[in-house]
């Protein structure tokens, strides 16, 4: 994909004036300079990638430009005349249009609704959408946007709904396009269509700015790359010519090892074995459906797939959350199917929750007791029912240690951490007991990079210690990285299953997407 | 770059500062509320200063007073931390009327079996207690099982549960054919007076502070303890802050909302129970007991739902209500207004967002969602 970079489109700014322009931003927060001094130049017709770990101060530059935060110092020139915006309201009227990681749509409401709200034109006392459903049309042929105004977004992909965002931005005549990590929710397929319209959209004269944290996307799309780190610009050079491993480096300010160092998995016995598994989820629609895999001890089984095919439903049931509709789970020869979240918990299993917030964390707890949050039964943090306190803060102190949570205080509440500490959190629980079957839901979303290969170390050494670990991650790099074998999970049931060895980004993207099943 | 942590020092007062913050909003919401009170006193044509000082002294004026003011509070201290338990475990618990009600019921009933007047107070007491217990349970329980096995909300249930409760209690108390509990003697109805063996002792003589106050405290300290030292507790708070973890550690979700709904109308059917053999009567009267339940709701918003929290609220309360009187003779004012001051208490405590603008008291800090709060505490060294 690296070879397919900015080379098929060789827009050059046709303006030596910038659109946009930000001169020695300063934005301060209570305790914190979030960005400082930022300089920033976009021309049109320009793809600028906004390159950052979490934290470094991307979405606060952006929420500045969108006119969501006023700067302490600095300034902002659109068009080469100094602007200070007051709301987003502002910044739209100026050209700037903004689509956010998580859409803002309204899924009961049409394509053409949707993009109208908030500056609904009327006839008479009528609402006039014809008038935008025309727009709409004209506007989804000149960029190559496919978008129907009468579907009901609800119904539509998701990438169909980024491309109504687009097109809601491009309605309120944006030139210059802000897009909040857009590729997050998509498939590698579906990801290449995107960078197609996003050429298609600098190429027509607007201009972009594309945050990330994907160094493959930058080198695929990008003109310029613009890297900060700890709220500042650290580097701003033409993508042409960058290297991934150039990237990283200065993205984090060290030498990054990208691949994941480990040794051939030697699998021993079956650990998990789940047959013909059927999983509703919360309104009672099949999400699983008819689903089978077996995990060995000392092996890494990893399942990709687009979220929202079955991952969460199917973590759930093999962690006793869930109850399934059908089909079998076995753990050590047991079978499981029907047990509680305890009785599979006291078997040896661990459960890293997808969503750390939900179901991983009490936000307000100190960490001393989110470490015992499921463990606060065992013999040793607690005698009959007398919690042992003390047993808990030693615990704690253990396991902050080993696992490198980056605190003040065991005492301080779980919620007040960066996501990459409070991960580590739920990961020091879940891995600190022994185990024989890990199961571990998007271990890394959200993380830096430093803590991202703190936990794959950490989940490889358990695999290397013969548990069996099963996997789900929507990162396609962190399925390649880790995984032993790797299972498709399409629509509830696994498409395919391979050893990583024969397994190829395309070929589990093409999957991931519902193709390729002939083989 | 500035540093992301304050200096030691400041870091240390900080904390302070923080660990005192849930007191400063409901201190303010009393200073408010007796300010806006005043306002209420001045329209009434009455004397502010005059007012507040008679209350004060009708409440702790002499030690007779002092003593009244903690009996009045007695049933609200137990009442409301029946209330405070059940926001421990998430849940809003409008029926400690009707528990307690029942409570009520029981004891007035179990206090005049016959058996009872021969047998020690050490026995006959606790037991009549303990029917409290039972009748304000099985009351809590029906809610409690109904939100757990039907998903039915606790405040429709319980404030179904409180009309039915009260209906019952009136026919209890008032059927003469076929007498129930009803004193057929008496000329207004009530229900007969209970065995001299089930009273509960006089702490101070010639006041009418009885031995409830010492269950009082010691329960407020019993469930203070359960919640924060025993593995229940750390259940019931787990799923009163987040039932999605507590379900993810392996709780059990439901059987905590039941067991918790029935404690809560154990407390406050024992706070019922403790008033009739406890109070001045012994005997329980058509309406006795209106609305201690609906303050005792109120109190444990002002104790935040602390447990211990709830002595001081609980005190204050009484301390209004029994100084009122005096208010009213040496101020010329309506009893009424008082309430309009503990009214204005909650209000302000509820709407705690006018007390934080006013006073300037920051908002407790939330589990980072924004970026700037993300900044403020992620970056660990």
């Amino acid at each position: 994909m690296q070879t397919e970079s900015s080379t098929d489109h060789d827009v050059s700014p046709a303006s030596r004036t910038p659109v946009l322009r930000v001169t020695g931003l300063t934005k301060r927060f209570p305790g914190v300079v979030a960005n400082s001094d930022v300089d920033l130049e976009l021309h049109r017709g320009e793809i600028l990638c906004l390159l950052g770990e979490n934290g470094a101060g991307k979405s606060t530059l952006m929420n500045v430009v969108y006119g969501l935060y006023q700067p302490d110092e600095g300034a902002v020139e659109v068009a080469g005349r100094p602007v200070a915006f007051g709301s987003s309201a502002d910044a739209i009227a100026s050209g700037i249009g903004m689509v956010h990681q998580h859409f803002q749509l309204i899924p009961v409401m049409t394509v053409a609704e949707n993009v109208i709200l908030g500056m609904e034109r009327r006839r008479g006392p009528f609402l006039d959408i014809d008038h935008a459903r025309r727009e709409l049309r004209e506007l989804s042929s000149r960029y190559g946007l496919d978008v129907d105004p009468d579907a009901v977004v609800g119904e539509l992909s998701v990438g169909a709904q980024q491309r109504v965002e687009l097109v809601k931005a491009l309605f309120r005549d944006a030139d210059i396009l802000i897009l909040d990590e857009p590729t997050a929710v998509l498939t590698p397929q579906e990801v290449v269509e995107f960078f197609g319209v996003v050429r298609g959209l600098a190429k027509a004269g607007k201009s972009v700015i594309f945050i990330t944290h994907k160094l493959r996307e930058v080198l695929a799309v990008a003109d310029t790359v613009v890297i900060m780190r700890t709220g500042k610009v650290v580097a701003s050079m033409p993508a042409a010519g960058a290297t991934e491993q150039s990237l990283a480096t200065m993205m984090v300010g060290r030498e990054v090892g990208f691949e994941v160092t480990k040794d051939l998995a030697e699998p021993g016995d079956v650990v998990l074995s789940v047959r013909d598994l059927q999983v509703t989820d919360d309104r009672g629609h099949a999400t699983v459906r008819g689903l089978t895999l077996a995990v060995r001890a000392g092996e890494i089984f990893g399942i990709a797939g687009v979220e929202g095919n079955g991952q969460r439903e199917l973590v759930e049931a093999l962690a006793g959350m869930r109850t399934p509709v059908a089909g079998t789970i076995e753990i050590l020869g047991r079978e499981t199917t029907r047990w509680s979240p305890r009785e599979v918990e006291m078997l040896g299993v661990g459960h890293v929750p997808e969503d750390r917030g939900k179901h991983g964390l009490v936000a307000s707890y100190p960490i001393t007791d989110n470490l015992i949050l499921n463990r606060y039964h065992r013999r040793g943090f607690s005698r009959r029912l007398l919690m042992d306190r003390a047993a808990m803060t030693r615990n704690a102190l253990d396991l902050i240690e080993r696992f490198d949570v980056r605190t003040s205080s065991p005492q301080i509440a779980a919620g007040t951490l960066s996501g990459g500490n409070q991960q580590k959190i739920v990961m020091a629980r879940e891995l600190s007991s022994d185990l024989h079957l890990l199961l571990i839901a998007q271990p890394t979303r959200g993380l830096d990079v430093g803590s991202i290969e703190f936990i794959h170390r950490q989940v490889i050494e358990r695999r290397d210690a013969g548990v069996a670990v099963l996997l789900v991650s929507a990162e396609l790099d962190e399925i390649l990285s880790l995984a032993d074998r790797i299972g498709v999970l399409y629509r509830g049931t696994l498409t395919a299953v391979m050893d990583r060895a024969e397994a190829t980004r395309e070929s589990i993207g093409l999957r991931m997407a519902g193709g390729g099943g002939d083989t | 770059m500035s540093s992301p942590h304050p200096p030691p020092a400041r870091r240390n007062l900080l904390e302070a500062y923080f660990r005192l913050a849930p007191l400063t909003v409901p201190v303010y919401a009393i200073l408010l509320a007796s300010l806006v009170g005043s306002l209420f006193i001045l329209g009434a044509g009455g004397n502010p200063l005059v007012a507040y000082t008679a209350l004060l002294d009708g409440a702790l004026g002499s030690p007779d007073r002092i003593a009244a003011t903690v009996a009045r509070a007695t049933p609200f201290m137990i009442c409301a931390l029946a209330v405070a338990l059940g926001f421990k475990a998430g849940l809003f618990n409008i029926g400690a009327e009707g528990q307690l009600l029942l409570g009520a019921l029981t004891a007035a009933w179990v206090g005049t079996w016959s058996w009872l007047a021969g047998a020690p107070a050490l026995v006959a007491a606790p037991l009549v207690l303990v029917s409290g217990v039972v009748g304000g349970l099985v009351w809590g329980g029906i809610a409690g099982v109904l939100k757990a096995r039907t998903g039915a909300h606790e405040v429709i249930t319980t404030i179904m549960l409180n009309a039915i409760a009260a209906g019952l209690a009136s026919f209890l108390i008032t059927s003469r054919d076929p007498a129930l509990l009803i004193d057929a003697d008496a000329s207004t109805p009530h229900t007969q007076k209970v065995a001299d063996s089930v009273r509960l002792p006089i702490l101070v003589g010639g006041s009418s502070l009885h031995l409830g106050i010492v269950l009082a405290l010691a329960l407020c300290l019993a469930v203070w303890f359960v919640l924060q030292r025993t593995t229940p507790g750390f259940e019931i708070r787990t799923v009163g802050v987040n039932p999605n973890a507590a379900r993810y550690a392996g709780m059990r979700v439901n059987r905590t909302i039941i067991l918790v709904m029935m404690a809560s109308g154990a407390l406050a059917g024992v706070a019922g129970a403790a008033e009739v053999i406890g109070g001045s009567s012994g005997y329980l009267t058509p309406g006795a007991f209106t609305n201690i339940g609906f303050d005792s709701i109120a109190i444990a918003l002002l104790a935040r739902g602390n447990p211990l929290a709830v002595v001081p609220a609980a005190l204050l309360w009484g301390a209004l209500l029994s100084g009122a009187p005096l208010m009213q003779v040496q101020a010329d004012l309506s009893v009424n207004l008082v309430r309009i001051v503990q009214a204005l208490i909650i209000l302000f405590i509820a709407a705690d967002a006018i007390v934080r603008l006013l006073f300037r008291i920051r908002a407790p800090r939330e589990a980072g969602i924004d970026e700037p709060a993300r900044f403020a505490r992620g970056w660990g060294g």
